[in-house]
């Protein structure tokens, strides 16, 4: 039946033990993510989030709880320009982070050339 | 469970109470203020007045930013001279709403010495009419909790399943109006008011208390208002219906007019939208009024306490208590005109 | 002792850390000292506590060490004799116990300490009514037993933490910091993850206060080592779940999105008020401060001298520290009651 309404979804976040899961394979190949603090170092000097909607602190964070939705799309806002990972105080490897993060978040959008960085970019 | 929250108690009045009705109440639970009336009266033999001349407290135009501050400060002035004239000074107010608008207006005047003297002012100038600030405001919740050991002396029923001897299982919900705002208004504070849960523990039932038990019903005046919110309002009780469900619940008993109101008829939108029940039978969770519970406990005829006008029909759980009931006299009215059947739901049995 | 006063040189109230140490200090230079403490064993404060932030030494071990300590200097001391009034006559200190006795002494060392903060009263967090819910000093006392478990006696999934219970907050009248709790976490949750690998372990803070030596490098360790997930967020509500785990919610405000989680143990990191001792002996004489802590002369200065002559304080009565604060502060404070009764003359005090 039609009210003209429709009931609203929850959009908290609820941990899965499945997103749990996920981010225990990404730490494992990516070490270093573990030891971000959130400083936004990352973000604050990122070339994309200068002009376009991308935070890419958010990003991962979101991956950390398991928030997966169109989080795809945003990573291909990246332009992989390694500004953050020079900048990050706690040695976080973000190119490897988000080259992981897209092969986690959809493994079609990634070209021989990534996968061939994976393989010895893998810490 | 433990509960070292009902410690708190509040200031309740003994007697000589002015009563003020609510506005929705008497479409939605039309017995309930009336059997509130006769327990007070006729089972505990106090005095309690019925006032002909009263009207709204602006509650809900209030919290809808319709009506201005000054101007509900001074329809509750008017109320309350309402009952200065009435030699009370004991304020009743059967809305959850109201009392917490005349709990927030008495704390604003106490702050703000001159706002009470202007609106003192205004309402001689329209009206002629002088006011007290009551002695006591209580909610008929708080009242019928204080005597509830006395009204358990005259029940006819207790809150427990005649078929398997156990307790009933029972999600209390009350009001955010009625603590949230002043924590100190509420009998066993903000977090676990233990108004409703007195009375259901002393009656033999057993309160739930399950993970969403503190989230409000989603009442929330402005947003029910517009159509095109109520996605949310509802939303809200939604959530609550899904995290008591596990615990099979046997009622929900609530004390403010909105939230009982809303968890019974959201009960039935949820269902056509959804085809979804929250209980394992498909008839839905009954949701009482206090008043309603404890009339049902007393004796009182089901028919007689409305409870025919709910939206989830009480006839399960009249028969799980006991309760004798006429089924043919269902849809007569109390004046014995025969009522307008109402038409069957597509996906809530009833 | 009954009957008669007892006339002392300098009389230390409180016998955890702080009063310890002073006393010891204190008989080292052959000053006549007496300590006096509320409970029947010594630093209780620490004796309930398991393994020690920065190093993770015992803390059974320190409390054997500091009682040592009383026992090779021969200072006169008295367990379970809580002094509830302090008032100065003429050119003493008179000190009555529980028990109605009195001791006179020229000089007072307040070393009262703290007490944790009662987590009853964050009634939205469940102490108290949900066996899930537990506090920091609990959780000590569950790693003492060398085993983690949750409320059915299993190994738990999740393990959550929440800082600043009963600090920073206005809703119960303490606005102040509490200092040590921040580290405890972190020291709490790599133990947690020590005994108990395969659990998850959250901690949700609205700032991590860092601030001692090594402090850093553990929080470091805690996230890289152990993957422990830090949240900035403060839990607002806790409630039962069906399965009898903790719900708990709260904003992870770094996406700015709420977040809805169960776990099977919540341990809230309370923080440290004034003890009773503290609060009551402090207002007898008119050193109280804020939040009733003992409140010294001078914060650089004279942070060991009060507004009273012959009346000294140390320790955590004056404010949250950590132990090697409060021992510091101890010595300090014996340096100046040294100096005190070097200057004054018996007669003048
Ligand atoms: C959860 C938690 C964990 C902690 N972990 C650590 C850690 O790992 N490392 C660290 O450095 N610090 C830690 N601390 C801090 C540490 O407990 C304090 O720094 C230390 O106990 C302060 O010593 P104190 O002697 O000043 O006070 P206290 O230890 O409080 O000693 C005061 C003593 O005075 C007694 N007393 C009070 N009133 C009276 C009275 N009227 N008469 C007689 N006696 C009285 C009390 O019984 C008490 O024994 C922790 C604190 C908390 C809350
Ligand atoms: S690599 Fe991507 S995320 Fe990092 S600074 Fe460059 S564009 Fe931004
Ligand atoms: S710069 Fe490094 S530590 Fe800072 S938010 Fe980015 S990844 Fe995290
Ligand atoms: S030390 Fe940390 S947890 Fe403790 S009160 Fe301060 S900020 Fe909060």
């Amino acid at each position: 039946m039609d009210f003209g309404f429709t009931i609203s979804k929850p959009r908290s976040i609820e941990p899965t033990e499945a997103g749990k899961e996920q981010l225990r394979l990404l730490e494992e190949q990516v070490p270093t993510f573990r030891r971000c603090m959130n400083c936004g170092g990352c973000t604050a000097t990122c070339s994309a989030g200068h002009f376009i909607n991308f935070n890419i602190r958010k990003v991962h964070n979101l991956y950390r709880w398991g928030q997966y939705k169109e989080l795809d799309e945003e990573l291909q806002k990246c332009m992989l320009c390694g500004k953050c990972t020079l900048v990050c105080p706690r040695g976080v490897n973000l190119r490897s982070l988000i080259i992981h993060l897209r092969k986690a978040l959809n493994k079609d959008h990634l070209s021989n050339d990534f996968q061939h960085f994976i393989r010895n970019n893998n810490r | 469970m433990k509960r070292y929250w009902n410690e708190y108690q509040k200031k309740i009045a003994d007697d000589k109470f002015f009563y003020e009705r609510s506005c929705i109440r008497q479409t939605f639970f039309p017995g309930s203020e009336a059997a509130f009336l006769k327990m007070l009266r006729e089972e505990l033999g106090k005095d309690i007045y019925d006032e002909a001349n009263q009207h709204t407290c602006t509650g809900i135009g209030y919290h809808s930013d319709i009506v201005p501050l000054q101007t509900t400060m001074t329809v509750v002035a008017r109320l309350f001279a309402l009952m200065t004239e009435a030699g009370y000074e004991n304020y009743v107010p059967s809305c959850v709403t109201s009392f917490g608008v005349f709990t927030e207006m008495v704390e604003m005047w106490k702050h703000n010495p001159e706002l009470l003297e202007k609106t003192r002012k205004i309402l001689y100038d329209t009206t002629g009419r002088t006011f007290e600030i009551p002695k006591n405001i209580a909610h008929p919740s708080d009242i019928i909790y204080k005597f509830r050991y006395e009204l358990k002396q005259k029940m006819k029923y207790q809150l427990v399943n005649r078929f398997t001897g156990k307790p009933l299982r029972v999600v209390e919900h009350i009001g955010c109006h009625y603590a949230k705002i002043f924590p100190k208004a509420g009998v066993g504070n903000a977090e676990f008011p233990y108004v409703l849960a007195g009375m259901i523990e002393a009656w033999g039932g057993e309160v739930i208390d399950y993970p969403e038990r503190r989230h409000c019903c989603g009442f929330g005046f402005r947003q029910y208002l517009v159509q095109e919110n109520r996605g949310y309002s509802i939303a809200n009780s939604k959530k609550k219906f899904e995290s008591m469900e596990p615990y099979e619940p046997d009622f929900i008993v609530a004390n403010c007019p909105g939230c009982t109101m809303f968890l019974d008829k959201w009960q039935y939108t949820i269902a056509e939208m959804e085809n979804k029940t929250y209980d394992k039978n498909g008839y839905g969770i009954p949701v009482l009024s206090y008043e309603e519970m404890a009339g049902l406990l007393l004796g009182y005829d089901p028919w007689k306490l409305g409870l025919q006008l709910h939206q989830v029909q009480a006839e399960p759980l009249l028969n799980k208590i006991g309760i004798a009931y006429n089924p043919n006299e269902k849809f007569t009215g109390v004046s014995g005109k025969i009522l307008p059947r109402p038409e069957k739901p597509h996906n809530l049995l009833v | 002792m009954d009957g008669k006063i007892i006339s002392i040189q300098v009389a230390i109230i409180g016998g955890g850390p702080a009063g310890i140490e002073a006393a010891s200090i204190l008989s080292r230079y052959g000053v006549q000292v007496s300590l006096f403490e509320g409970e029947s064993k010594w630093a209780h404060n620490i004796g309930n506590k398991f393994k020690l932030f920065p190093d993770f030494s015992s803390a059974d071990e320190l409390v054997q060490t500091l009682s040592q300590k009383i026992v090779e200097n021969q200072i006169p001391a008295y367990l379970s004799t809580k002094i509830v009034a302090l008032e100065k006559q003429k050119n003493a200190w008179v000190l009555t116990d529980e028990q109605g006795r009195s001791y006179v002494a020229d000089t007072v060392l307040l070393a009262t300490g703290y007490d944790i903060f009662d987590a009853k009263r964050k009634e939205e967090l469940g102490y108290g009514i949900y066996n899930g819910v537990m506090t920091s000093v609990d959780l000590e006392a569950m790693l003492k037993t060398g085993k983690i478990t949750n409320v059915l006696g299993e190994q738990p999934q999740c393990v959550t933490f929440l800082q600043c219970v009963g600090s920073r907050d206005e809703k119960i009248g303490n606005h102040y910091c509490s200092k040590v709790c921040c580290v405890t976490a972190v020291k709490q949750a790599i133990e947690v993850k020590k005994m108990s690998p395969q659990t998850d372990v959250f901690v949700f803070y609205m700032d991590l206060r860092m601030w001692g030596q090594g402090f850093e490098e553990l929080y470091r360790e805690a996230q890289e080592k152990y993957s422990i997930r830090f949240v900035r967020g403060r839990i607002s509500e806790a409630a039962s779940t069906f399965d009898d785990r903790v719900q708990i919610k709260a904003e992870d405000t770094l996406v700015g999105q709420p977040l809805k989680m169960s776990t099977d143990l919540l341990v809230l990191m309370v923080g440290m008020e004034a003890s009773c001792g503290t609060k009551k002996l402090a207002a007898c004489c008119g050193i109280d401060g804020e939040y009733g802590f003992a409140l010294s002369k001078q914060p650089h200065l004279a942070d060991n001298q009060t507004a009273q002559r012959g009346l000294f304080v140390a320790g955590a009565c004056k404010r949250p520290m950590s132990i090697s604060d409060a021992i510091n502060d101890a010595r300090a404070a014996a340096t100046e009651i040294v100096e005190y009764l070097k200057i004054v003359p018996a007669n003048k005090k």
